[in-house]
């Protein structure tokens, strides 16, 4: 068995690979040395007080929980609504529909983000929140409908049939057997787009306007300078934030369905 | 909602999503296709009309297509990378018998939701100048004075690398965990070799799953600016920073649109050939 023995060693490896730089962030983030590099000093919380204090981030934290919120719950609604259609339905032209809705995946952010960007201008409409907002709602809503309609397709159809038979009309079916069904696809769904929203950079610095940051473009100006402790900080709160939400999620939502079951 | 509106019904429901992505996506990019035949003046003034100019700058300066070429080369080394780094993890995950799979997987994609920016950011803590690889060497006497390993291509591609592999360890391990164990079990007892039963039959099985993997590592490592402007020199610019700088650093946006429409176009093509060759229904089974 040493040929398995050599895969799972390169696995352990590839582990390393993916966490070790990571971990760094998180180990410098409480470095207590003035400069945000090895070797270490001491353990210390100064560059999260440090954080704390700094106007410029606490701002841009504000500005990217706002628009993650806003966005999640935008390309939720929107994806429950076509994934009901698209699932529940059979319509003409079904096809073309899912690969238009799917399209924004398919499309490099970048040129996403110029294309919008310059048609709205061209409206004039200059860069702004809302522009921000638009942007980031059209590249989470695809990955919204794919994970609501993956868990849609798994609902059996019956239920909602016998809600119709006793009298229920097509509304009060939705809200009192198929949403609460779907619960744990919608929170899932939004935190995916929550998540996506928070940590993009590539879209967001073509459309937010100047002086506004969200938190990956503070970083990324940040960066321009030097790699001070107070960025690896920022790194930890970052990865706090998009990891620990979704695994909360994960478990409300498996909790969620677990008490229906 | 009557029964007589049931034929509407599902239109009605689409509509919010479909009217999103017609007036932000498909009318946007219509309308730069346009906008590339406009002109930029000296004076910042836009010429509206049909001027060829931004295309013939495009086509004809080699300095664009080199770019373009640089940066179909570097997407196409990141993808082998990551074919290479994560098939056997993703391997080694789906065969094992152990009951922790889930978890073992999740821990591997979970990078997946960790700051793209801080992931990228990372590697200066490792590969800078007073960074911990420099100090291991200088501490051990290995070098005298750190060593500058950041800023070339080989990084930028290390970031790429590390960004995109669990796109490609949660693509192929979707296909190799869908595969019928007693077809393995089949190959055995027939008399292959555990090795020629790999080559004959899981291999060939996960392709579908390697393929989608390496679409989406190649489509998001040329369509991206941020890792070479992070961990690249100033050599090191890609396809997208090109465009990032015609329209937020020059303001030309004619050529801007001219530049995202030839990589609309590139990679476009590149994914219709593996809507040919595989589908595009592979990717959206990760989402199961």
């Amino acid at each position: 068995m040493t040929g398995w023995n050599f895969l799972r060693l390169y696995t352990v490896a590839v582990y390393l690979f993916m966490f070790l730089p990571v971990a760094v962030v998180v180990l410098l983030s409480f470095n207590s040395r003035q400069f945000g590099s090895f070797p270490m000093e001491g353990l210390s919380f100064r560059w999260f007080v440090e954080l704390w204090n700094n106007d410029a981030i606490v701002r841009a934290f504000r500005v990217s929980l706002l628009l993650a919120a806003l966005t999640a719950v935008i390309s939720t609604v929107l994806g429950i609504l076509a994934a009901l259609a698209l699932v529940r339905y059979r319509f003409p032209g079904k096809n073309t529909i899912t690969t238009l809705l799917i399209a924004p995946i398919l499309i490099p952010e970048v040129v996403l983000a110029v294309a919008l960007l310059l048609f709205l201008r061209w409206l004039d409409m200059p860069r702004s929140f809302l522009v921000l907002l638009l942007g980031h709602v059209i590249f989470t809503l695809p990955f919204v409908l794919l994970v609501v309609q993956a868990r849609l397709v798994a609902i059996r159809p019956e239920y909602e049939e016998a809600a119709r038979s006793l009298g229920a009309n097509p509304l009060q079916t939705f809200f009192a057997v198929t949403l609460p069904l779907l619960l744990p696809a919608v929170f899932a769904g939004m935190l995916f787009a929550f998540t996506m929203s928070f940590d993009d950079i590539t879209g967001t610095m073509f459309w937010k306007p100047g002086g506004v940051e969200t938190v990956p473009t503070q970083i990324f100006a940040m960066l321009r300078h030097s790699i001070s402790p107070e960025i690896n900080a920022l790194g930890t709160v970052m990865i706090v934030v998009t990891v620990a939400l979704p695994l909360i999620g994960m478990g409300v939502a498996r909790r969620l369905a677990a008490s229906r079951s | 909602m009557g029964e007589t509106g049931a034929a509407a019904r599902p239109w009605i429901l689409l509509s919010p999503a479909l009217a999103t992505v017609a007036f932000l996506l498909v009318v946007p990019v219509l309308f730069i296709i346009v906008y590339s035949f406009w002109l930029r003046t000296a004076t910042g003034a836009e010429l509206p009309g049909f001027h060829l100019d931004n295309w013939q700058l495009v086509f004809g300066d080699p300095f664009y297509r080199d770019i373009l070429l640089g940066t179909l080369r570097i997407a196409a080394i990141t993808t082998l990378f990551c074919a290479l780094l994560g098939y056997v993890p993703a391997y080694v995950i789906a065969m094992s018998t152990t009951r922790h799979k889930t978890l073992l997987l999740l821990l591997l994609i979970l990078p997946f939701w960790i700051s793209y920016i801080i992931r990228t950011m990372s590697w200066i803590n490792i590969l800078g100048s007073s960074g911990a690889l420099n100090t291991v060497l200088v501490g051990l006497g290995i070098v005298p004075e750190p060593v500058q390993m950041l800023y070339n291509e080989a990084t930028v591609i290390l970031g790429l690398v590390h960004f995109l592999l669990p796109f490609m360890v949660l693509n192929v391990y979707v296909s190799l965990d869908a595969i019928d164990r007693n077809l393995l079990d089949a190959s055995r007892s027939l008399g292959a070799s555990s090795l020629q039963t790999f080559r004959e039959v899981t291999l060939p099985l996960s392709l579908p799953g390697l393929a989608a993997g390496g679409l989406l590592c190649f489509v998001l490592a040329a369509g991206t600016y941020i890792t070479p402007l992070v961990l690249g020199g100033p050599r090191q610019a890609m396809f997208a920073n090109l465009v990032f700088e015609a329209v937020i650093t020059q303001l030309n946006w004619p050529l801007g649109s001219a530049l995202s429409i030839v990589l609309l176009v590139v990679l476009g093509a590149v994914v219709m050939v593996y809507n040919r060759l595989v589908g595009l229904g592979q990717i959206a089974r990760s989402f199961g």
